[in-house]
């Protein structure tokens, strides 16, 4: 048995603190510690991008990330969007756009896409899926999911105007 | 999909580092960004006693050029190589490669160290750091020592780095203005290793070819460096029949093991494939 670590991070713009293994991996606290159970696990091996969390600036896959590796990290998961009863504009436009079906993937494609409308807030449709192709999706065929991406990157646009 | 139980250690600074791996010895494991060895542990195909994860050292990060020479650190992801201003303009074949290596989640995690170092074939750098003629630093308690890329790569998940080194910086010689490169991959989807890929380098002189480098990823137990190809076609023109010939040279070293990406017959013919690609690619951005 490894020795257990203490590790705070601000998860959702809230502290939070843990003891883990250094084994844990990230999905697994969040999951299973931290109530956030929007990030999904669907491969387990950083293929698919269901357990997508924005950690640091950076979209990583919760799922081959260690839990201890986050000390003093900002996690932000899709619980983190919706504030004070309104959705995020991401959110909308998913809804609005079609942009799920199941929704399994939708935690993560919507971290996703907010993190590439950060660094790029007017993509092309070529650069939405070259950004965007580390989630998969097995019901949409990705249409609608380029298009909800592309509605709210103009409806940011219009806000921040 | 856990991996078995293990020390975790983030030390702040190199020399903390290297204490913890002389320590520890091959009980050890040094943590780049983790997405080869965290599958692997994962998978249990490794199973470290002490990981010693270098991701708190910031001295292992960034890139810059000092006198001719591109210095990046061991430690810099794939999504700072892309982003990189200096490597946009003075090294595009770095840019090109690490646009192609899995997707955006893995490139702001992995890093060029940790692909390099894993010593895996399939990985993308190593063939890159052949045709760029790069060299890596070593550090050890003992001192520093730089290694050419070339030599480096010995087998399978085996390279000439030493179980108590960390690589500190990876070193491209600046390529000279008017350098033509590319970096051809074939691969099934999104996030796959090459089925095969070509990394090339040349400068012009006129429309004969002055300097060539042809290094191949995923196709042997090591990335392959096309010497005989490289031969065939410096101080000739990159005619057809020069650059079929050269890829025929390049398939003659390949010895790819069969696997769901294909038969070893299909792999050495698109491992000749990609590169008369590149070698076409890098010929139109070469300038006369």
């Amino acid at each position: 048995m490894a020795t257990k670590q203490a590790v705070s991070m601000k998860l959702n713009g809230k502290v939070a603190d843990v003891v883990v293994e250094p084994r844990e991996l990230l999905i697994h606290t969040l999951r299973e510690k931290l109530g956030t159970t929007g990030p999904h696990i669907g491969c387990e091996t950083s293929h698919c991008g269901a357990c997508t969390v924005d950690l640091d600036g950076m979209s990583v896959k919760s799922c081959t990330v260690l839990t201890v590796q986050c000390q003093n990290s900002e996690v932000l998961t899709i619980e983190g969007f919706e504030q004070g009863g309104v959705l995020h504009v991401l959110q909308e436009c998913f809804s609005e756009q079609h942009g799920l079906q199941c929704g399994y993937c939708t935690p993560g494609m919507i971290t996703r896409a907010y993190r590439l409308l950060k660094e790029n807030p007017n993509p092309t449709e070529e650069e939405i899926r070259y950004w965007m192709a580390g989630n998969l999706c097995r019901c949409t065929g990705y249409q609608n999911i380029v298009k909800a991406v592309q509605f709210a990157a103009k409806k940011l646009a219009t806000k921040a105007a | 999909m856990i991996p078995r139980p293990f020390e975790y250690y983030a030390p702040a600074s190199i020399p903390d580092a290297l204490g913890l791996l002389k320590k520890h010895g091959d009980e050890a494991k040094l943590l780049a960004g983790g997405h080869s060895l965290l599958p692997m542990m994962k998978l249990r195909f490794a199973q470290p006693g002490h990981v010693i994860d270098l991701g708190k050292i910031s001295e292992l990060r960034g890139i810059r050029e000092d006198g001719g020479t591109i210095r990046i650190g061991a430690m810099t992801s794939e999504n700072d190589l892309i982003w990189s201003a200096l490597l946009q303009k003075k090294c595009p074949l770095l840019v090109e490669g690490a646009r192609q290596i899995s997707d955006p989640q893995v490139r702001y995690r992995g890093t060029i160290g940790g692909d390099i170092c894993h010593g895996d074939p399939a990985n993308d750098h190593p063939a890159l750091m052949l045709a760029l003629g790069a060299s890596f630093v070593l550090r050890s308690s003992a001192g520093e020592r730089v290694v050419p890329a070339d030599g480096f790569f010995v087998g399978m998940y085996a390279t000439g780095m030493q179980a108590d080194e960390i690589m500190t910086e990876i070193r491209v010689p600046t390529p000279p203005p008017g350098t033509g490169s590319c970096y051809s991959k074939l691969k099934r989807k999104v996030g796959d290793f090459a089925t095969a890929a070509a990394a090339v380098t040349l400068t012009m002189k006129g429309e004969t070819v002055s300097q060539v480098a042809i290094a191949l990823t995923n196709v042997g137990p090591t990335p392959l460096k096309a010497r005989a190809a490289e031969d065939a076609l410096r101080g000739k023109p990159l005619t057809d029949e020069n650059i079929g010939n050269a890829a025929r040279l390049a398939m003659s070293i390949c010895d790819p093991s069969p696997d769901q990406r294909g038969s070893t017959e299909y792999k050495t013919a698109m491992a000749g494939e990609m590169t008369q690609r590149a070698l076409r690619t890098a010929g139109s951005r070469a300038l006369r």
